[in-house]
C-alpha cells in the first residue's frame, strides 16, 4: 500500500512577509484512484495545514478558480487526476507571469485589466427588436469555441510573450474579443481593432501555441489572434482604398 | 468606513442583475467572496424557462401555463402572485439577456432554442448547449463591466449591521489585503446563493454554504421553508457533479441493474421527465430495494444516453460528455453514466416578499438565498436561473424606489460596533479551543445526509436534531491555526460554519415538525400531503437567547386551488 503515498510539494510564499523567501512545504498523502489534485489540497488544508492558501470553488472545471502549475504544466487542480502521474511526487506552484499574494493565490488584477481593455461586451447601435435578435445556427456556431473560455488564466501562465511583455493583451482577452467580433449581433466597427494594432496587442503573439496546449476547455486563442490579424489587415486595405464606409 | 448607497453581497446572477439595474442612478458596491465570474451560477447547465413558444411543439405555450406548471410543481406551496410575476417577466428577461449578447443556441429559424424539462407541459427551457449558466453569468458580468459597476472581489461579508429593525450596512473582510472593513449603506441586498454544502453529498460549489442566510437570520430575519431541500436525481457517482436534467430532456434513460427503465413503474406517463422530487425518490427506492449497481464508490443506477447518438451528444451535451470522461472515465457515447441522487438546490431561504423586501428595513434578498416563494415544496428545473434574474431585477427597482423616498440616513455607530464584535469573535477563534473546524463541519454534513435526506422519519429527524445541537456546542470550542485575515480560508470557513449550523438546524427542525409529505419533503411516517394542517410556509426566527422560534404563514393563492399532484 505504500505505493499510494504521494508527496505533495507546494510552493509557499506570503506577500505580507516579503523578507521570507518562497519555499516548498511537503505533505505526504495517501491517494486512491479518482482523487484530483484539488481534493488532495482541500484535505491538506482541512487536516494537515490550515494556513495553506489556494483558490477553489466549483470543483468541476467550470469556474476557473484553481489554475496553478502542476508538475511543470499550467492546469486546473480540480480537473487533474493524481493517480495517472508517473512520479509519486507532485509539485504545485502558482501560475507564472503573475505576482503571488499567498502560496498558490496570485494577483489576477492584470488579467482582468486586459480583459476590460478589449471592451468585453456586445456593442450594438441598432434599436433592440421586440423579441430576440435573429441569429442563424451557423452564425451561432462560429463563436462556439470562444464562448467556452472560462477565464481561468492558464493561457496567461503558459504564454511566453507575457513573460517578457507584461503589457501584452494576452490570449484569453483576444479569444474574448474574437467571440464578439464574430458574433453576428455585435456591431462594433472593424476599426475597433486599431486599439490593439501594436506590439503589445495583436502583433505581440509569437504563435508558439502554448496557450492552446494549456487551455482546459479546448479553446484555441491562437485561432482568435490569427483571425483578428486577418480582419485588421482586411480593414486596413479597405480603408486605404476608402471603402470602409466609416467616417473616422 | 466605506460609504455606498447600495451594497450588494453576491456576484452571481441575482447580484449582478441587481447591480446592473441600480448602477446608473446610485452608487453601488458589488461584493463577492470570489471573483463574480467564479460564482456558482457559472455551473448551471440545462437552461432557463420562459414561454417564448419558439419550439415547434410549443407554439401555444403561454406564461399562464408556465405559471400553472410551476405552482403544481411546487406542490401548491408557492405563492401564486409571486409565480405569476416571475413567469410573466420571464419572457422579457430572456430577450433582454439576448440583447445584451447572451449566446443562446438557435433553432433553424434563428430564434432561441428551447428544450423539454421535467414537470413542464411544453418545451420551454431556453439553453445554450449545456452551458447555460456559463453564458448567462458571462453576459451579466460583461454588462456590469460595460456599465462600470464597482466590484469588491474576494471580500467576504461576515455580518449584517442591524439595529431597531433597520439594516445599516455590512462588515467585510478584504481577503487580499487582510483587513476588516465596515461598510455603511442606505440599502443592502444579499444575493449569496444556496447552502448545498451543509450536506455531505451536493452538486454545489464548495463556496455554497448558506452564510448569507445565516447572517440574515442572526440579524433577526426569518428563514422560510428550509425543510424543502431539492435532491437532484442525476449526479455523477463519486464527485456528485451534476448531470443536467437536459440529459433526460434530450431523451436519456434511467436504467437499473436488471436493465429496466424503472421509471415505468413509478410515473409511466412522464417517465424520466417527472419532476425531480419524484425521480429522486424513485432512484432511491431502486437503490434501497437491491436494484442498484455497486462499486467501491457506492450504489448507483445508469443514465444512458447512448441511443441519442454521438452527434446529438456532441452538439447538445458536450459539457456532460467532457465531465463524464474527465471525472468518471466514462464516455457517454459508448457507456452509460453512473449516477446517484443528492442535494442540489435550496427552495427555502431568507424570507422575502415579491419585492425582495424582508422584515428588516433597508435589507433585501434575491436569488437562491431568498425564498419569495416561487418554488414552494419543489423547484422545477430551469426556474432557478429565472428566479435569480427576475428577482435581481425586481430588487433593483424596489431599492431604487426606497432610496428615492428614504429620509433616515444609516448610522455609523451601528456598523462600527458590529465590526468590533467581529474582531473579538475572530480573536477568540484563534485564541482558545480544541475543536478542528473541519471535523465539526464534517459531522454536520454527515448528520444532514444521514438524518434529513430524500426519505425522512420522525426517529431519524429527532436523532438529527440532537446531533445538530451537540455540533452547536462543539462549535464554541472551535480553533483555527492563525488569526491572519489575508487569504485565510480556514478562518473564513470557521466563521461561516456558525451560519451553516443555523441553516442545518432550521432544515432539521422544519422537517421534524412538518408531519406530511409535500414536494421534496417526504416523510415515510406521513406519506400524504395534508392541506388541512400543512398548507403553510414554515418560518424560523432567532429568539432572544439564540434558540429558533417556529411559526407558520399560509401561501398566497390566486387562481389555482390545490389539487392532487399527478403526472
Ligand atoms: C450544478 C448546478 C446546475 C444548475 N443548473 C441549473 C439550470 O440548468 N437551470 C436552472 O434554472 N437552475 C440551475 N441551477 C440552480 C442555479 O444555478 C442557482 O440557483 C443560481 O445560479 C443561483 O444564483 P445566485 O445568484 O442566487 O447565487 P450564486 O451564483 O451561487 O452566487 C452567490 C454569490 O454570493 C457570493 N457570496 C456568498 N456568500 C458570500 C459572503 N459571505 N460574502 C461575500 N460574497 C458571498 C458568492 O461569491 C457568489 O458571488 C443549477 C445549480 C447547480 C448547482
Amino acid at each position: 500500500m505504500t505505493d499510494d503515498i504521494y508527496t505533495f510539494k507546494v510552493l509557499r510564499y506570503d506577500a505580507k512577509e516579503p523578507e521570507k523567501e518562497a519555499a516548498f512545504s511537503s505533505y505526504r498523502v495517501r491517494v486512491i484512484p479518482g482523487l484530483t489534485v484539488l481534493t488532495v489540497l482541500l484535505r491538506i488544508r482541512d487536516e494537515l495545514d490550515g494556513t495553506l492558501a489556494f483558490r477553489s470553488s466549483c470543483r468541476a472545471a467550470t469556474c476557473g478558480s484553481c489554475a496553478m502549475v502542476i508538475n511543470g504544466k499550467p492546469g486546473l487542480a480540480c480537473r487533474t487526476q493524481v493517480a495517472p502521474f508517473e512520479s509519486r511526487t507532485i509539485v504545485l506552484e502558482p501560475l507564472p507571469n503573475f505576482e503571488i499574494i499567498r502560496d498558490l493565490v496570485v494577483d489576477m488584477a492584470p488579467f482582468w485589466n486586459m480583459y476590460e481593455r478589449i471592451s468585453p461586451y456586445l456593442i450594438r447601435h441598432s434599436p433592440a427588436p421586440e423579441k430576440e435578435i435573429i441569429q442563424s445556427p451557423e452564425d451561432r456556431k462560429r463563436i462556439d469555441q470562444f464562448v467556452n473560455c472560462i477565464l481561468c488564466a492558464c493561457c496567461y501562465g503558459a504564454c511566453e510573450v507575457m513573460r517578457r511583455e507584461p503589457d501584452y493583451v494576452g490570449p484569453a482577452a483576444f479569444a474574448k474579443l474574437q467571440r464578439f467580433m464574430l458574433d453576428s449581433r455585435d456591431e462594433r466597427p472593424d476599426r475597433f481593432l486599431e486599439s490593439v494594432n501594436n506590439g503589445q496587442g495583436l502583433w505581440g503573439c509569437d504563435t508558439l501555441l502554448r496557450c492552446i496546449d494549456a487551455c482546459p476547455k479546448e479553446v484555441r486563442p491562437t485561432d482568435a489572434i490569427v483571425g483578428l490579424r486577418k480582419s485588421l489587415v482586411k480593414y486596413r486595405i479597405k480603408r486605404a482604398f476608402g471603402m470602409d464606409g466609416h467616417e473616422d | 468606513m466605506i460609504h455606498h448607497d447600495v451594497v450588494i453581497v453576491g456576484g452571481g446572477l441575482a447580484g449582478l442583475r441587481a447591480a446592473v439595474g441600480l448602477c446608473d442612478r446610485h452608487d453601488v458596491a458589488l461584493v463577492s467572496k470570489v471573483h463574480p465570474i467564479r460564482s456558482h451560477s457559472i455551473a448551471a447547465q440545462g437552461g432557463i424557462n420562459a414561454a417564448l413558444g419558439n419550439n415547434p411543439d410549443a407554439r401555444d405555450d403561454t406564461w399562464e401555463k408556465h405559471t400553472f406548471d410551476t405552482i403544481k410543481g411546487s406542490d401548491y406551496l408557492a405563492d401564486q402572485d409571486a409565480v405569476e410575476i416571475m413567469c410573466k417577466e420571464a419572457i422579457n428577461v430572456v430577450y433582454e439577456m439576448d440583447h445584451w449578447g447572451c449566446p443562446f443556441s438557435r433553432f433553424p429559424d434563428g430564434t432561441i432554442c428551447q428544450r423539454p424539462f421535467g414537470g413542464a407541459g411544453f418545451p420551454r427551457t431556453c439553453y445554450s448547449a449545456d452551458l447555460t449558466g456559463h453564458v448567462l453569468l458571462n453576459t451579466l458580468y460583461e454588462r456590469a463591466v460595460a456599465k462600470g459597476v464597482r466590484v469588491y472581489a474576494e471580500y467576504v461579508a461576515v455580518a449584517l449591521a442591524a439595529e431597531d429593525g433597520t439594516c445599516h450596512g455590512v462588515v467585510l473582510i478584504d481577503q487580499v489585503r487582510g483587513t476588516i472593513i465596515p461598510v455603511l449603506a442606505k440599502a443592502t441586498l444579499f444575493a449569496t446563493g444556496g447552502y448545498g454544502r451543509v450536506y455531505f453529498h451536493s452538486t454545489n460549489a464548495l463556496i455554497n454554504n448558506g452564510s448569507g442566510i445565516g447572517m440574515a437570520y442572526a440579524a433577526g430575519v426569518p428563514m422560510k421553508d428550509m425543510e424543502f431541500v431539492q435532491f437532484h436525481p442525476t449526479t455523477l457517482l463519486g464527485t456528485n457533479i451534476l448531470m443536467t436534467e437536459a440529459c433526460r430532456g434530450e431523451g436519456g434513460y434511467l436504467i437499473n441493474n436488471k436493465g429496466e427503465r424503472f421509471m415505468e413503474r413509478y410515473v409511466p406517463k412522464a417517465m424520466e421527465l417527472a419532476p425531480r422530487d419524484i425521480v429522486s425518490r424513485s432512484i432511491q427506492t431502486e437503490i434501497e430495494t437491491g436494484n442498484a449497481f455497486e462499486n467501491e464508490q457506492g450504489l448507483y443506477v445508469h443514465l444512458d444516453l447512448r441511443h441519442l447518438g454521438e452527434r446529438m451528444i456532441l452538439e447538445r451535451l458536450p459539457g456532460i460528455r467532457r465531465i463524464s470522461i474527465d471525472f468518471a472515465g466514462v464516455d457517454p457515447v459508448r457507456e452509460p453514466i453512473p449516477i446517484m441522487p443528492c442535494q442540489h438546490y435550496s427552495m427555502g431561504g431568507i424570507d422575502t416578499n415579491t419585492r425582495g423586501e424582508t422584515t428588516l428595513k433597508a435589507f433585501y434578498a434575491a436569488g437562491e438565498c431568498a425564498c419569495v416563494s416561487v418554488h414552494g415544496g419543489n423547484r422545477l428545473g430551469g426556474n432557478s436561473l429565472l428566479d435569480t434574474i427576475v428577482f435581481g431585477k425586481i430588487c433593483a427597482a424596489s431599492i431604487d424606489e426606497f432610496l428615492r423616498e428614504q429620509r433616515r440616513a444609516p448610522v455609523e455607530g451601528v456598523v462600527a460596533r458590529k465590526k468590533e464584535e467581529m474582531e473579538i469573535k475572530i480573536r477568540k477563534l484563534s485564541d482558545s479551543g480544541n475543536e478542528s473546524p473541519f471535523r465539526v463541519l464534517d459531522d454536520l454534513r454527515k448528520t444532514m445526509d444521514e438524518c434529513v435526506g430524500i426519505f425522512r422519519t420522525e426517529g431519524e429527524l429527532e436523532a438529527g436534531l440532537e446531533r445538530v445541537l451537540a455540533i452547536r456546542e462543539r462549535y464554541r470550542r472551535v480553533k483555527v491555526s492563525s488569526s491572519a485575515l489575508h487569504m485565510n480560508y480556514e478562518l473564513i470557513g470557521a466563521l461561516e460554519l456558525e451560519s451553516m449550523i443555523d441553516v442545518g438546524h432550521a432544515i432539521t427542525l422544519g422537517a421534524l415538525l412538518r408531519r406530511e409529505s409535500r414536494g421534496a419533503h417526504f416523510r415515510r411516517d406521513y406519506t400524504k400531503r395534508n392541506d388541512q394542517d400543512w398548507l403553510k410556509h414554515t418560518l424560523v426566527t432567532r429568539g432572544a437567547g439564540g434558540e429558533p422560534f417556529v411559526s407558520y404563514r399560509p401561501p398566497v393563492i390566486t387562481r389555482y386551488q390545490p389539487m392532487e399532484r399527478v403526472y
